[in-house]
């Protein structure tokens, strides 16, 4: 059990490599030339847009009016940071990653425990689950917005806490309860799908031990299963809060930022594709950019992951 | 070794395929140009027509749809035109969006006989003034809307008022609160709602933005925390507060308040409404949601949009459709000559008597085809209204500004005096790029 484990840790001696070869140096040559199309393609397409971004943040400019286009320094930045807009948005969109992701893991785990311990009908029963993933969010964010309508959809009906002309896009909280819901219906099986990697890692020899050692189903799941699944957990949280944190499409469709409900990356569409200005919609586009590597840090700060580890690198 | 030559002569015959491929979908070049008119979807049909009518043995006028949304379609032809795209020949553009676009430098200005033959003496001073910027004629009217006051004869009737009189918002106001009637306005978060307020600042003698200062965009002078900014919150507040508003007004649109005219129960309403509304009734009669015979159709009546300050004349909101010719077009002539024929007095006429879209010109209201379509007095008032209106302002942040009202007048039942105050401040802030919308 314990050589497993030490198994997927990674151990600092690993780096101490012999020096390298005559023969694999001018391979590592051959290798970085063959790479260096790919990259510079890269560069140009990720790194251009990046860089663009964050000039055009430094200047008041809008689409209709290029000819008054100033230079401002960090101004944007400044006006962006002190508005109260901002700082609701970001709050909404912190709001929708923590309770998505937190609903997704529970939901997803169940999930990824069903697909990995089906018997019968396994294939039919994996790709049910996987559905609601091949759906385009713009297409369930319709058909979820159908389903809460106080005038032709389901919901209202179904529950026993709402009168039947409830209006769930009239405020701000049951907006939320409708967005979340599309969003955690949408996604939970792309958590499940990480999480059966994960699961499918846990040797069944340690399972089988901690059996006989006479351990419960619990305990099997807490000492034996998560820990071993650590990576994959972190994994499968990084990717979605991330995802989740863009939020964009569901708030779109369902209440197009009415009620306040309006997202950090909603918010930088409006500035750009709505009000054409540039320069503080590109300072928000960066400030968008900053915050998603923030959320990144915490998260593999937290769970205290080596992100080589959990790629299976080690 | 072998492998190599082959492979090169491969490729070289897949690259030549590909780039005769090219050459050949250039190629059209050649033929009978194609222009590209980009159509938002009001009256489709008559558009097609006229598309077909105006082609020449020169070129060809291909109709494009826009989305059915007016943020929508501004947006798809900004992506367009800021790119630069060379395939965007004519556009149908809402009035707000010429100065925006004209300043942009996307439009091509007319220019002498052309800008004299689309902006020329017959044309209603209110459609005119949307379609100039920076002193050059940038597009051309096609059809005009404006808002006029209908109503219900017998209501009007019953609460004591001369109809033939100008009358107040506070009179109408009055009338239907003390007769079991109501008021349709356009009070939801979006476009109309501005609409709304400009025309009640501009009846009080004010503007938003100073109409001297309005073409200077970011630097333009915020006019609205003044008495007539006051008197339009006034306006707003006592209908907010009266039993004539109908039980939607914070989410009203053009459409909510039509059921409300002829209605099972009471006395129906006064609506400020844009020109649809009398066909739209013509067609309903007998129907659900219109009037239940020719009688009580006859009992729709019209005037003059409603003043916000007794004795100071009203000046009735402009909307309608201006073309607008892509400044990258390959065929900036063909492009010109065939915006003058679509908004010629020919297609104006076709419009309004197909589609119910009001026409910008003089003569064509004067015409016996319209007489016909319509009583002549509607006529009458629609030009007036027209002639009289007052734009929005003409500003290249229009967009922003339009959003910075609805920001701070919305909901329209906390509107009050420190209003106007409050959105200048904010519109302050928004056109000097100091706060977020």
């Amino acid at each position: 059990m314990t050589t497993t484990y030490v198994q997927t840790a990674v151990d600092p001696a690993d780096d101490a490599r012999p020096p390298d070869s005559d023969r694999s140096r001018a391979e590592n040559r051959l290798a970085r030339k063959l790479v260096a199309p790919a990259l510079v393609l890269m560069l140009l397409v990720t790194a251009f847009p990046m860089l663009r971004a964050l000039y055009l943040s430094l200047f008041n400019y809008s689409l209709t009016d290029p000819d008054a286009r100033e230079f401002v320094g960090l101004a944007n930045y400044a006006t962006a940071l002190s508005d109260p807009l901002f700082w609701r948005d970001t709050g909404n969109t912190v709001m929708i990653m923590i309770v998505t992701v937190a609903v997704e893991l529970v939901i997803g785990f169940a999930f990824a425990m069903v697909m990995h311990k089906v018997i019968f009908a396994r294939g039919v029963i994996r790709t049910s689950i996987l559905i609601p993933y091949g759906v385009i969010t713009v297409v369930s964010g319709f058909a979820w917005q159908f389903a809460f309508s106080n005038t032709n959809g389901f919901v209202n009906s179904w529950l026993p806490f709402t009168s039947d002309d409830f209006n769930w896009f009239g405020q701000y909280w049951s907006s939320m309860v409708a967005i979340m819901a599309s969003e955690i219906w949408k996604t939970t099986p792309f958590m499940s799908l990480l999480l059966l990697a994960g699961l499918a890692q846990v040797s069944n020899d340690m399972l089988e031990a901690a059996k006989v050692d006479g351990a419960t189903w619990w305990q099997r799941l807490y000492k034996v299963i998560l820990p071993n699944m650590r990576a994959a957990i972190m994994v499968a949280v990084l990717f979605r809060a991330l995802d989740a944190y863009r939020i964009f499409d569901n708030i779109f469709v369902m209440t197009a930022g009415a009620n306040g409900t309006e997202s950090i990356s909603f918010l930088t569409y409006r500035q750009v594709i709505e009000q054409f200005q540039l320069g503080i919609g590109s300072a928000l586009s960066v400030l968008l950019f900053l915050s998603v590597l923030v959320v990144a840090a915490v998260i593999v700060k937290l769970f205290r992951v080596n992100l080589a580890d959990a790629r299976q690198e080690s | 070794m072998t492998v190599r030559p082959i492979r090169r002569l491969a490729t070289g015959i897949a690259l030549a395929a590909l780039s005769m491929s090219v050459l050949s979908a250039c190629g059209g070049d050649s033929a009978k140009p194609s222009l590209n008119w980009y159509v938002n979807p009001d009256g489709q049909d008559t558009l097609n027509a006229l598309a077909k009518r105006c082609s020449t043995n020169e070129y060809t006028i291909k109709v494009q749809l826009l989305p059915s949304s007016a943020t929508d379609q501004r947006t798809q032809l900004a992506r367009r035109l800021a790119a630069e795209d060379s395939s965007t020949d004519l556009m149908s553009l809402d009035p707000v969006f010429v100065a925006e676009f004209a300043n942009a430098k996307w439009l091509l200005p007319f220019e002498g006989e052309q800008a004299d033959q689309v902006l020329d003496s017959d044309v209603l001073k209110g459609a005119a003034e949307t379609a100039t910027w920076d002193d050059e004629v940038v597009a051309a009217p096609q059809w005009a809307n404006t808002q006029v006051l209908w109503y219900r004869k017998s209501l009007a009737k019953a609460a004591g008022l001369d109809m033939n009189q100008p009358v107040t918002w506070d009179q109408i106001i009055d009338a239907a609160a003390d007769h079991d009637g109501t008021i349709g306005v356009q009070a939801n978060k979006y476009e109309a709602y501005v609409v709304w307020i400009n025309s009640l600042i501009q009846g009080a003698g004010g503007n938003i933005l100073d109409p001297s200062t309005v073409e200077a965009g970011r630097d333009a002078k915020v006019t609205i925390n003044s008495q007539a900014g006051k008197d339009a919150a006034a306006v707003i507040e006592k209908l907010a507060k009266s039993t004539a508003k109908q039980p939607d007004f914070t989410t009203s649109n053009e459409g909510t308040s039509l059921g409300a005219m002829f209605p099972a129960q009471g006395a129906g309403e006064f609506m400020t409404n844009w020109t649809f509304v009398y066909k739209n009734y013509e067609g309903l009669i007998g129907k659900p949601g219109g009037p239940k015979d020719k009688a009580e159709f006859e009992d729709l009546g019209w005037a003059k949009y409603p003043e916000t300050v007794e004795g100071q004349e009203s000046r009735p909101p402009i909307g309608g459709i201006d073309i607008g010719v892509g400044a990258y077009s390959k065929h900036p002539e063909f492009a010109q000559r065939a915006a003058v024929c679509v908004t010629d007095a020919k297609a104006q006429s076709e419009l309004a008597i197909n589609e119910g879209l009001m026409p910008s010109r003089q003569s064509v209201y004067d015409s016996d085809e319209l007489k016909e379509a319509y009583p002549p007095d509607l006529l009458s008032l629609f030009s007036q209204s027209v002639d009289s209106g007052g734009p929005r302002p003409k500003s290249a942040f229009y967009s922003q500004i339009s959003s910075a009202l609805q920001s701070r007048w919305h909901s329209p039942t906390s509107v009050t005096a420190g209003t106007p105050k409050k959105s200048a401040d904010f519109l302050n802030q928004i056109l000097k790029g100091k706060a977020l919308l």
